[in-house]
């Protein structure tokens, strides 16, 4: 049974009376001490800002000084062999969804995802590589940069390959700000504006990564993938589920397919010199 | 003579050792903070949910700029104006920081106002870190946990500068159950830090979304267990009855919430291409009804600290030896 004690007037009138105490020296802070507490807070929040700027800018001059590359590995050109084919979609092809662009006027683009392109039975946006079998083969990287393009409030392309330590070259084509974030697992993460009218910004990624995401937080719909691969051969199918991989020396490869919503499948296949081989893929309907 | 005080001194008028004085404005501009707290609470989620958090890539800075307002459109509507409210915030914690250590005569509640000033500059540390380490969950989840204790902070300013508090002599019943009331208080404290946890971490992408559902659970166990003791037992005493009642009643609200916001988001918005409306209304009410429910809860236990103090021998012998020293 709980103890109960309701205070009447005269406990409260009692009580009050003793408990009356005059703040005794050192109970009323020093103000002296507080400005200290503030000041100090101050003090190491600031401390705390340039720390976080300081380390982001000495990590900037890295981004495109990659280490001198052991040098390429000779392929003879008149051996090479060629794969290409298409890829298709086995089902019926989902619904593009539709991308709502009114919270920026400046985005005056197609509204619809690209994350399932569907023509005729092929399947578009598919990054083809050879994933293995290569060998210890190394390869020089382009020179020339790879161009991503911000138009309509969409990336072009959507689906990107590059090979690692290429240049790609980012470029605004639209009246209103955007913000790059790539959100890699292996390279080196950054996030930058970009408004309208400015130079292009000139990225490239270290180590390969495949279907690495890069959005634009201020456009949410805005996103697309980088592939980046050691090798050169690689391929992006087109919106009908065309692929080419050319100058392939001959021998046993996995060739992977993937998409950035059904996944990846692999096939092995083996090339001669100078052989031309169809390989095509099919992803399944998986209840989209 | 001094009287015993063990039965008519319970730790509620203890609180009140140091005479206080009810100052209208002050309180005034506690509860407006408090308020504000919630707004910026409802800003920061607004961000989250239009996945917006990264819109302004620098910090401290805006674009470059403090207080410029940048080209209002898209995600920068949200994390812009979430930076400016919650830089309103700041100023407005320092101000109320400022006038209790100039006005409040209560030792604790000067120390309270400080901490408050602290928890809302590691509250804004966090966040910056937020936007120059690219979000990373754990960050992420840190920053959503400081700001509801921030809120926690404030409410609790705002309580104890109420003229009830201040002015009114606590009814006090002893608590003799065990666990005791203000144990429960504790415990349903404790789970919705958990829940507070888990559902950042998941809402961040750090963790899948059962450990927060699970809890969720737990979390309705404990809270109706902590309600339905406050009001069978101890619903003659006003300042227990009306957190209780609202505790449990936001708990209904959060519960239905949690359910919306799962199928908007988990499921309705699995394929989404971004952030649509009706996902966007049901994680940012979700989560202000959440802070409004641990700010309820701390309400609670800070009431039953006052009111339905936990009677045991313990305490008993202590307050009587205390009673020894002072008279000699």
């Amino acid at each position: 049974m709980p103890r109960i004690g309701w205070i009447g007037i005269t406990a409260r009138e009692n009580n009050f009376e003793m408990n009356v105490q005059i703040p005794r020296k050192g109970e009323i802070m020093n103000r002296k001490t507080v400005w200290t507490i503030f000041g100090a807070l101050a003090v190491c929040a600031l401390l705390l800002i340039v720390g976080c700027n300081k380390k982001e800018s000495s990590e900037q001059p890295t981004n495109n000084m990659a280490e001198q590359p052991p040098a390429a590995t000779p392929i003879d050109p008149a051996t090479v062999a060629t794969i290409d084919g298409t890829v298709k979609f086995d089902g019926s092809a989902p619904k593009a969804a539709k991308i709502d662009m009114s919270q920026d006027p400046a985005c005056k683009g197609m509204n619809e995802a690209e994350n399932v392109v569907v023509t005729n039975g092929g399947l578009g946006n598919v990054f083809v590589y050879v994933k293995d079998g290569l060998g210890n083969r190394t390869f020089d990287v382009p020179k020339d940069a790879v161009e991503l393009d911000q138009q309509g409030c969409k990336y072009h392309p959507h689906v990107l390959g590059v090979m690692a330590g290429q240049t790609i070259e980012i470029k605004n084509d639209d009246q209103t700000t955007h913000n790059i974030h790539p959100t890699p697992k292996d390279n080196r993460e950054w996030n930058e504006s970009q408004p309208p009218s400015t130079a292009p910004l000139q990225k490239s990624f270290a180590r390969e990564e495949i279907m690495l995401p890069v959005k634009c937080n201020q456009h949410p719909w805005m996103k697309m993938y980088i592939n980046v691969v050691k090798s050169p051969f690689y391929a992006v199918t087109d919106s009908s589920g065309k692929y080419e991989i050319k100058g392939l020396p001959p021998g046993t490869y996995t060739i992977a397919f993937v998409q950035e919503k059904l996944g990846e499948q692999d096939q092995q296949v083996t090339v001669g010199p100078k052989e031309t081989k169809v390989v095509d893929q099919s992803f399944k309907d998986a209840g989209m | 003579m001094r009287k015993p005080s063990l039965w008519f001194e319970p730790r509620g008028s203890i609180l009140k050792a140091v005479r206080a004085k009810y100052n209208p404005a002050h309180h005034a501009f506690a509860v407006f903070t408090a308020c504000a707290t919630l707004v910026v609470i409802t800003a920061g989620a607004m961000v989250t949910s239009n996945d917006a958090g990264l819109s302004v890539p620098d910090w401290p800075t805006s674009f470059g700029y403090l207080v410029k307002v940048p080209h209002f459109v898209g995600g920068i509507r949200y994390e812009w104006s979430h930076r400016m409210v919650a830089g309103t915030l700041l100023t407005l914690t320092l101000a109320i920081a400022l006038w209790t250590l100039l006005v409040e005569r209560r030792r604790w509640l000067r120390w309270l106002a400080v901490a408050a000033f602290c928890t809302v500059i590691l509250q804004a540390t966090l966040g910056g870190m937020t936007v120059l380490f690219f979000q990373p969950p754990w960050l992420s989840t840190a920053h959503a946990t400081v700001a509801q204790t921030f809120f926690c902070i404030a409410v609790a300013i705002a309580l104890f500068t109420g003229r009830k508090w201040v002015e009114e002599q606590p009814a006090v019943e002893f608590d003799s159950r065990r666990p005791s009331l203000f144990t429960l208080t504790l415990f349903s404290i404790f789970v919705l830090y958990v829940q507070l946890i888990l559902g950042g971490m998941f809402r961040h992408h750090g963790m899948s979304w059962w450990p927060h559902v699970l809890n969720a659970v737990f979390v309705a166990i404990v809270l109706t267990w902590t309600a339905i003791r406050a009001l069978s037992v101890y619903s003659r005493i006003e300042a227990v009855r009306w957190p209780a009642i609202v505790m449990l009643s936001l708990l209904v609200a959060q519960l239905c919430l949690g359910f919306v916001a799962f199928w908007t988001r988990v499921e309705w918005g699995r394929n989404a291409v971004q952030p649509e409306l009706p996902m966007v209304v049901a994680t940012v009410t979700h989560v202000a009804v959440g802070a409004l429910l641990l700010a309820t809860t701390v309400v609670l236990a800070i009431q039953v600290w006052r009111h339905v103090p936990v009677a045991f021998a313990e305490r008993t012998s202590h307050a009587l030896a205390q009673e020894k020293v002072t008279a000699t």
